[in-house]
């Protein structure tokens, strides 16, 4: 006697209900209201099997372990350094012994390793029940940013920006010739010649605004092609959002 | 009984509605609700790190709402800016009007503001307000159970009405203002305060007659959220 209501991808508002009966499962943004299954967050329906979920579309970033982000050094403390992340209620710690592979010696002046107001791709590590934040630098791609531009983008549109196993975001990097570094809190650093880092930068934009189009891969194919002039190659034909 | 309303309405319509939502670009969602002559902002920002600390509640996130009236939207006089008595007791109703719905327990130590500004107001505005908000914290992301609906309805000249505009507000004989709030799907109210004399039958049949209406602003404010989205799409 089960019913869906909702279709794969479709906008749902807080409280609409996506299926009656008992036959579906409630999972991320949804809630269990008697035999109904009801949208707890605003979002994209996503169908899988009888698992019924929504892909949020706004809001802020909650730091989650396993995460890289890019956050900016606040304070020095004893014991390692306060950083912010941003798009998010929340700071974060990076510990001296996860702050480099070599080893620090007690005592020593932090700011030669990292300042106040520099930023850096960072791992979470571990997050708390009262969210607080550990963050590591020791990995491979971690690591203090310099030069370069940091723009931010809604951070549930970085799926989206880095596309399924990264050919968006490879994209872009082979258009533009330009190094990129997605965080997922929404910060994304760009480093290369001025003209293609702007380039970069409007199409990364472009894919936030028309994160919901489908065959976004092909129109932003066509789109670095008109502005960089050359020739782009895709590396997979995959247009789906990575979750 | 033939009471006529001053602008011709039926004794349970509303005054039309605007709804959008995505009006403020730079706050993590907002919404816009006019009803009438009475129009309401509200912009949402967060979940963020709470100012005051002490005000941080370690076991859940705070919302923390603001009723202002903007100096040109009342009806003559300059309306002084800043928080009033009035405006304070509002900034809480409200708040306590859309705290039901939204579960904030993901988010410790952090708070969401609500900002609602009113361009122009003819009676019903805490209503207003509270229908923007709910748009602004449903396009912010918020978890909430449901959205939240609000509208007053009242006695006229001996007959219940809904959504009262100000001509009927300050009718001369006798009236009752009552702005209700209310979650849609389980009919809980979240919002009930009462100005004027009404009898127990009055304020059931009041109820009653507000369910409806309420549906109606409902449909209209997730209409607003999914344009809001939706209208990016080719």
């Amino acid at each position: 006697m089960s019913e869906l209501l909702v279709q794969h991808k479709e906008i749902v508002v807080p409280g609409q209900i996506l299926a009656k009966g008992m036959d579906f499962f409630p999972s991320f943004g949804t809630y269990r209201r008697n035999e109904d299954i009801v949208a707890n967050r605003l979002g994209l329906v996503n169908l899988d099997g009888k698992v019924i979920k929504t892909i949020p579309l706004s809001g802020t970033y909650l730091p989650k372990r396993g995460d890289t982000i890019i956050a900016r050094v606040t304070d020095i403390l004893m014991s390692g350094w306060r950083a912010a992340i941003y798009n998010s209620p929340y700071e974060s710690m990076l510990m001296v012994k996860e702050a480099s592979n070599d080893f620090i010696a007690k005592g020593a002046d932090l700011r030669q390793y990292f300042d106040i107001n520099e930023f850096f791709v960072a791992k979470i590590t571990n997050v708390t029940s009262q969210k607080l934040v550990d963050l590591t630098v020791r990995g491979p791609g971690l690591r203090k940013l310099r030069g370069g531009t940091l723009i931010s983008v809604n951070a549930h549109k970085v799926p989206r920006i880095i596309g399924k196993k990264g050919s968006m975001v490879s994209m872009i990097k082979d258009a533009t010739g330009c190094r990129i570094t997605v965080g997922q809190n929404g910060l994304i650093w760009i480093l290369g010649e001025p003209k293609q880092e702007v380039i970069a930068i409007k199409a990364i934009k472009k894919i936030e605004q028309e994160s919901f189009t489908s065959g976004l891969t092909d129109t932003m194919k066509q789109y670095l092609e008109e502005a960089t002039g050359t020739k782009v190659e895709m590396k997979a034909k995959e247009d789906e959002v990575q979750q | 009984m033939s009471y006529e309303r001053p602008d011709g309405r039926k004794h349970e319509d509303l005054r039309p509605i605007t709804a959008k939502a995505g009006v403020i670009k730079n706050a993590t969602g907002s919404g816009y609700f006019k009803i009438g002559n009475t129009a309401a902002y509200a912009g949402v920002y967060g979940p963020q790190e709470m100012h005051p600390k002490f005000l941080q509640n370690p076991k859940g996130g705070v919302l923390r709402c603001t009723y202002n009236l903007l100096p040109f939207a009342g009806m003559g006089d300059r309306v002084r800016p800043g928080p009033s008595r009035r405006s304070k007791e509002i900034s809480l109703v409200t708040e306590k009007s859309l705290l039901p719905v939204v579960d904030l327990s993901e988010y410790p130590n952090a708070v969401v503001d609500v900002f609602i500004e009113l361009t122009e107001t003819d009676a019903g505005s805490r209503c207003a307000g509270i229908c923007a908000a709910a748009i602004a914290l449903a396009d912010a992301g918020i978890v909430m159970k449901d959205m939240v609906a609000a509208v007053s309805c009242g006695k006229v000249a001996g007959n219940v009405v809904v959504d009262l505009d100000y001509k009927e507000e300050a009718y001369e004989g006798e009236v009752a203002d009552i702005p209700i709030a209310m979650v849609p799907s389980t009919g809980e109210i979240t919002l009930l305060q009462m100005d004027g004399p009404v009898s127990e039958e009055e304020l059931k049949q009041a109820l009653e007659m507000v369910k409806p209406a309420i549906q109606q602003i409902v449909d209209a404010q997730n209409k607003a959220i999914r344009d809001s989205f939706g209208g990016v799409k080719k």
